[in-house]
């Protein structure tokens, strides 16, 4: 591409554009004031004729960079769609005239607003580059799966179909996981009538079958690093440790079941007769198909009392807090293994094995969930919902029965606890850091450090990545030690790019949907290893080219970037500058944003391309009763629920100016402090909801835009303004009646705590 | 108690939910009901009675046979059938309950003050006697159901609305003398028979 800068500017006049605004008045501003080498108008400029008229100029070198004055961003993206030219989109219509009334009055503060957005797009499109790959890219279509339970061999078989080499890292000396602990499983298929088998030992041998696969048996990952398409894998079998190479990492490091020990109120500890349910499918493989024996004194059990949810979905300490999501159908499926044995055995008699499930929610998740329910009670399977409230040593449930409203007891010859899982995830080195911090701390005040942060330290985590980033050695964690997965919009995503949970260590999950997880994720890391050879991002940033750098002069190695970085994206090298890892880079900015020297920047987003931008708008002075507004929006889904405002023709405040941003944690505090400077009156943040249940496209940058906000009134002070003038906000992509409301709210603010003094 | 009663509960020990199965008209489909009391609140009967069906068929799983049996709540079915257009699970709970109403009456553990099970045993004397309902027949019995004074009463306060049925003629008088009757009585009266005899075999053979 020529030096030069030479950008075009094409207002659109379609859509009612032409009608409702002096667009030769824009053509003027983008010349005179955008100093744009082109400005031209059309009446309908994404039709083919008016893309002609832009290709044609970028074709004869008239211009080598567009301003498209039009609509949203968001729209006409395949027309508008010319490869390798930096462009800035100017919304006209989305943000100008949809959100202002066609009336007479208004039609000054409309024109204005238009005609800001148009100095502000010539002003950002200076500082806009085509991005290019950079020349760190691997591709190694080799996937490493970790775990070789249902879920790890599901996902090594599809990487191998898919034509990928495939590692299979198992810890045991066997396949199978839990999974190949069961006699049976719940059905996959229609009509979810009857237990099937696990398909285990025919999935094991496809395994060994497959010249793609290589099986590692009684191994850890005892180290790991790099980045998707080049991660350095070390596998240690015993003494014996061999480095390989792979694309993307599988973690199918499954679950355990809960300790029953812990639940002294159902006598698990001293009862033999009390088991946990992988307890009872040891008894039912024993029995393959006879008469199910109790482990006490080996009577064949008559009265089985299955007890769901214990120690589950409870506040008390110690207790799982969650649902488990399969026990419900295990137990259903327990049940029938006896009825079903008992059946056999009398060939129809009325010999029975009598079966009580006790519930308070019965839950069976899944396609056939309710048909297996159903066919449970055709069985004969008693269900009655009741809560638990003691089991005795001699297997005496006692319970109240929720239905009837009394309490009732059931002799049992044996019960079944209905424990549920514990999410293998590795170490969680965000609690063992702040566990550490707080035990540093209040050593140097020379308190006492409390008994239960030195137990929470002595507890042994094994690694099961043992990542070598700076950012830890796990996968990080989310509520209850699953690991983290974006649950709304990206559940196979972890915080880690080319790394992929699946399975029960991703969230509480049967063998199906494990299975099902396990396809998903192979898919993610196939796409990771594609991405990655070609310097792309993955999602929700998908395709895109553009990767950090930064200004190496300016650096003052705070390593701020490193730590707040969602995705661990970034190391530093021995002197402690950063290293940008292009491949585990989501492109969201966050880095950006942290920067205090602000030496940190994309190729078509930076600190320069937005703040010129925020410059760029005429600020009136303090008589002319005009304020302005400015809006900085996440791109992800504030902007588009502004979108979708202006589609429903919700009107906000003309003196408002919006800008996207890639997420709320690119956002630079010199932005803030910038525009308020320069006499900006109020300035409001839209992000995603942040916290356990995020919905932060970039996961923590919403929360880090949030953190830095918090401090920016020291800023204000020593500005002598008003903490009003800056607002953040959680929104959500559906809030289309609420983003309007947010900014008239702002404006309204201004009108009652007055103008910036700032204007000049 | 019975001794076919006796008999059953003895057989039946801790499972009434079988006896159920085996016994009550439509009973095995008592195990798929799935507690969410759809037929409690669309019931228009829910207030004045026991239980619901909802804990009716609660009661069978957790063994409740006495408290089932001698409810009122199946005497109290209006069958407007409400529950089973509403039922998710599409249980015949009408029908269930008049299942149980008759397996209850065959154990003769009917509650004894209970004024629908006598209406019901009176029309049904009235239906079989002759294969056809005699509503002439059936209204006085009616009347007369708690005793002479008490009909006289009630047949003194409907005179007016008596004569006027006869007037237009919607009471055939004569159905006071014989009354009407199916074609081959007696054949009517072998079939019913028959038919006791087969449902009685099968819960006299269940209860051995």
């Amino acid at each position: 591409m020529a030096d030069e800068i030479k950008t075009g500017a094409y207002i659109c006049k379609g859509c009612d554009l032409g009608n409702r605004l002096n667009t030769d008045q824009l053509e003027m501003i983008a010349t005179r004031e955008g100093r744009v080498a082109s400005a031209k108008s059309h009446d309908f400029l994404c039709g083919a004729e008016g893309v002609k008229m832009i290709q044609d100029d970028l074709d004869s070198g008239e211009s080598n960079r567009v301003v498209i004055a039009a609509c949203s961003r968001r729209a006409k993206t395949d027309a508008f769609n010319f490869a390798g030219v930096p462009m800035s989109r100017v919304n006209l219509r989305e943000g100008v005239i949809w959100v202002r009334p066609d009336e007479d009055e208004a039609q000054e503060t409309t024109q204005e607003m238009a005609e800001d957005y148009v100095r502000m797009g010539c002003a950002e499109i200076k500082f806009m580059s085509t991005p290019k790959a950079s020349e760190e890219q691997g591709t190694n279509r080799h996937v490493l799966v970790v775990g070789g339970g249902i879920t790890g061999m599901t996902a090594a078989i599809e990487a191998a179909r898919a034509g990928y080499q495939v590692s299979l890292v198992e810890k045991t000396d066997a396949l199978g996981g839990t999974t190949g602990q069961l006699y049976k499983r719940a059905p996959t298929r229609a009509p979810y009538a009857d237990p099937e088998d696990t398909g285990v030992t025919e999935l094991a041998q496809m395994l060994e079958d497959d010249d793609k696969v290589t099986i590692y048996l009684n191994s850890i990952l005892s180290s790991s690093d790099g980045a998707p398409g080049r991660f350095d894998i070390e596998i240690t079998t015993g003494d014996a440790t061999q480095s390989i190479s792979c694309g993307s990492i599988i973690q199918a490091s499954g679950q355990t079941e809960f300790d029953a020990n812990q639940l002294t109120e159902f006598s698990y500890a001293d009862a033999p007769d009390v088991i946990t349910q992988l307890e009872m499918e040891a008894l039912a493989k024993a029995a393959d198909g006879g008469p199910v024996k109790r482990p006490s004194d080996g009577k064949e059990v008559q009265n089985v009392v299955f007890v769901q949810c214990a120690g589950q979905r409870s506040d008390k300490e110690g207790h799982l807090s969650y649902c488990s999501g399969h026990c419900c159908n295990t137990s259903i499926k327990q049940a029938m293994y006896l009825k079903d044995n008992a059946e056999a055995a009398a060939e129809g008699s009325s010999i029975d094995v009598q079966t009580t499930i006790l519930f308070t929610d019965l839950r069976t998740p899944g396609a056939g969930g309710e048909d297996f329910y159903r066919s449970g009670q055709n069985k004969g399977v008693t269900f009655r919902k009741g809560s638990v409230s003691g089991v005795s040593a001699d297997a005496k449930v006692s319970f109240s029965d929720l239905i009837l409203d009394e309490d009732d007891t059931i002799d049992a010859d044996l019960v079944v606890l209905a424990t549920g899982m514990i999410p293998n995830s590795g170490r969680n080195n965000e609690r063992e850091d702040e566990l550490a911090a707080q035990k540093t701390q209040l050593e140097a005040e020379n308190k006492e450090v409390p008994q239960e942060i030195l137990d929470e330290i002595a507890i042994p985590v094994e690694s099961i990545l043992n990542l070598k980033y700076r950012q830890g050695s796990d996968l990080p964690q989310l509520v209850s030690g699953f690991n983290d997965s974006h649950f709304i919009c990206f559940p196979y995503e972890t915080r880690r790019t080319g790394i992929y949970a699946a399975g029960p260590t991703r969230r509480p999950m049967d063998t199906q949907q494990a299975q099902e997880d396990a396809t998903g994720a192979t898919m993610k890391a196939i796409q990771a290893i594609e991405n990655a050879g070609q310097g792309m991002a993955a999602h929700p940033r998908a395709g895109d080219l553009s990767y950090p750098s930064f200004r190496k002069e300016g650096c003052t190695q705070c390593k701020r970037c490193m730590m707040e970085c969602p995705f661990g994206a970034i190391g530093f090298d021995e002197k402690g500058f950063p290293e940008y890892n292009e491949a585990r880079c989501r492109r969201c900015g966050t880095c950006m944003g942290a920067c205090p020297v602000r030496v940190i920047s994309f190729e078509n987003y930076s600190i320069d391309s937005v703040g010129q931008q925020i410059k760029a708008c005429d600020i009136p002075d303090e008589f002319d009763e005009k304020p302005r507004l400015l809006v900085l929006a996440c791109e992800n889904d504030a902007y588009p629920a502004l979108d979708m405002a202006a589609q429903n023709r919700f009107e906000y405040s003309a003196f408002v100016r919006v800008v996207p941003v890639r997420c709320l944690g690119s956002v630079n505090t010199i932005w803030i402090t910038d525009a308020l400077n320069s006499g900006y009156d109020g300035v409001v943040l839209m992000g995603c909801k942040k916290g356990d249940d995020y919905q932060c496209h970039f996961v923590k940058g919403s929360e880090m835009a949030h953190m830095r906000m918090s401090k920016i009134a020291d800023t204000l002070q020593t500005l002598n303004l008003e903490e009003e003038r800056v607002a953040v906000h959680e929104v959500a992509i559906t809030d289309i009646h609420r983003v309007p409301e947010l900014i008239n709210d702002m404006a309204k603010t201004i009108d009652e705590i007055g103008m910036s003094p700032f204007k000049f | 108690m019975s001794d076919l009663n006796q008999a059953l509960a003895t057989k039946y020990k801790g499972n009434f939910l079988k006896e159920v199965i085996d016994n009550v008209e439509e009973g095995d489909m008592v195990q798929m009901c799935m507690q969410c009391g759809v037929c409690a609140g669309s019931c228009p009967m829910g207030p004045h009675w026991e239980h619901t069906p909802q804990k009716i068929f609660m009661m069978i799983r957790a063994n409740k046979r006495e408290e089932v049996l001698a409810s009122d709540s199946m005497w109290m079915c209006t069958s407007c059938y409400n529950c089973i257009a509403r039922c998710p699970r599409e249980l015949p709970i009408t029908h269930i309950m008049h299942g149980l109403a008759t397996y209850a009456k065959r154990l003769n553990l009917v509650p004894k003050t209970q004024p629908t099970a006598k209406f019901a045993q009176l029309f049904w004397n009235n239906l079989t006697s002759k294969g056809r309902v005699n509503e002439l027949k059936l209204g006085i019995s009616l009347y007369f159901m708690n005793g002479f004074g008490e009909g006289v009463k009630t047949a003194m306060a409907n005179q007016k609305l008596g004569l006027n049925m006869l007037k237009t003629k919607r009471m055939a008088i004569n159905e006071a003398w014989g009354g009407h009757s199916v074609k081959d009585k007696s054949g009517f009266h072998a079939m019913l028979k028959k038919a006791a005899e087969i449902e009685s075999d099968s819960i006299e053979a269940n209860s051995k």
